[in-house]
């Protein structure tokens, strides 16, 4: 599974990125976590607001810095 | 009536903490309401404790109802309506949006690839910094509700013309080609539950007060400073009322300067108990907060040069003229 976070660097982006490794290890599933900031590489996923979480490529959460509960919802 | 009135001098004013931080430093700390240090004093802890606490309040409701706008939500109802009528529903979308600058271009890319007119999302992005109902409430607060009014009219005006006006002008050639050539997705927003949009909301209270306090600091301490320490002949003689160029230095000051709304408000508030014009003081915040260099630095990366000077041409002008309109007009609103 790969787990990518879409966002410029902001802070709201590293606590997603943080929420999302701490909800892969919870779950204790094989997923790779990884940062996209490139601005034109987000919008490709037509994400208007950052932080966002996208599962193999499909997003899942937007706009918000979702807890690790919210994540692991998604994930399972 | 009477009702209102005490809410307004309790909630909005909080008459009860100017007293309590009288009492304090008047009689606890036995400093004199009339000397520099004593009204500084007073002036800083009063206006800070009001405005984090107005600031926390504001930003929860607020983000509660930003969570039912979206932005795929706004640009759905956005491409809905054409002219001026557009623009006028992007300045007040603008109301209830982020505050932040950084997601201004992801939205200017969302908006624009998705065909709609860079004037409708140019007078969104106008407003979205200026007016929202935060600051219409500190405007309250501060100064009163006359004031706050008409900020948040000539707010939303300055954003439909600029808007139309870019509009009209067809500035679309000055857009970075990428950002037409993104394919606009159109993703189905989350469905949220009510515990979810108050989590949200909670989150943005503490990122906002995270990202702000700095700079509200800042700015009651200039407050402060300008209220009791710097005498009112020096600040008459800069930016008196009766001086043509006061309008014009403050906002040309206020342009690159990248401060909050909130950071901004007690430095207007001081001023104009200095006898500074309310014009110029309303000059003054709506170019700290409208035009920032952070956010220009950020537009240059999708609009061309051309268009970003005639963007910042129309709200500076906008700005001054609006700043002296209140200068001429401003004794009806006090």
């Amino acid at each position: 599974m790969i787990i990518k976070i879409l966002g410029t660097g902001c802070t709201n982006c590293k606590r997603l990125e943080a929420n999302a490794k701490e909800a892969v290890q919870q779950l204790g599933i094989e997923a790779t976590v990884e940062k996209v900031e490139n601005i034109q590489d987000i919008m490709a996923y037509g994400v208007m607001k950052t932080p966002a979480l996208v599962v193999d490529e499909h997003v899942k959460i937007m706009g918000r810095v979702a807890s690790v509960a919210d994540i692991k919802a998604v994930l399972a | 009536m009477i009702i209102l009135t005490w809410l307004n001098d309790n909630l909005l004013k909080m008459n009860w903490l100017h007293d309590l931080v009288s009492a304090l430093v008047f009689d606890v700390l036995g400093l004199s309401a009339q000397s520099p240090l004593g009204g500084s004093i007073h002036f800083f802890i009063y206006d800070s404790i009001k405005i984090f606490l107005l600031l926390s309040v504001l930003i929860f409701t607020i983000s509660y109802v930003q969570s039912f706008f979206p932005p795929e939500r706004t640009r759905k109802i956005l491409g809905r309506f054409s002219g001026i009528s557009a623009n006028i529903l992007g300045a007040l979308l603008g109301t209830i949006t982020p505050f932040c600058s950084c997601s201004s271009i992801p939205l200017f890319i969302g908006f624009t690839s998705a065909g709609l007119p860079i004037g409708v999302t140019f007078s969104f992005l106008i407003s979205s910094p200026l007016v929202d109902l935060a600051s219409v409430l500190l405007l309250a607060s501060i100064f009163n509700w006359r004031i706050a009014t008409s900020y948040v009219l000539v707010g939303l005006v300055l954003a439909v013309i600029g808007g139309s006006l870019i509009s009209m002008l067809r500035l679309e050639r000055y857009v970075e080609g990428f950002v037409f050539s993104q394919r606009p997705l159109n993703l189905e927003p989350e469905q949220l539950s009510t515990k979810l949009r108050m989590q949200f909301a909670k989150d943005q209270v503490i990122d906002i007060v995270r990202k702000v306090w700095i700079y509200i600091i800042i700015g009651v301490g200039i407050g402060a400073l300008i209220h009791n320490v710097i005498p009112q002949t020096f600040v008459q003689a800069v930016l008196g009322q009766d001086k043509w160029y006061s309008v014009l230095l403050a906002t040309l000051v206020g342009i690159p300067m990248y401060a909050d709304i909130f950071g901004t408000l007690p430095i207007a508030e001081a001023l104009v108990s200095k006898g500074v014009g309310i014009g110029t003081a309303l000059s003054f915040m709506m170019a700290v907060t409208a035009l920032s260099l952070p956010s220009l630095v950020l537009l240059k990366k999708v609009v061309k040069i051309q268009l970003l000077s005639i963007f910042v041409a129309i709200v500076t002008t906008g700005i001054l003229i609006i700043g002296y309109t209140f200068n001429i007009f401003g004794h009806l609103l006090v």
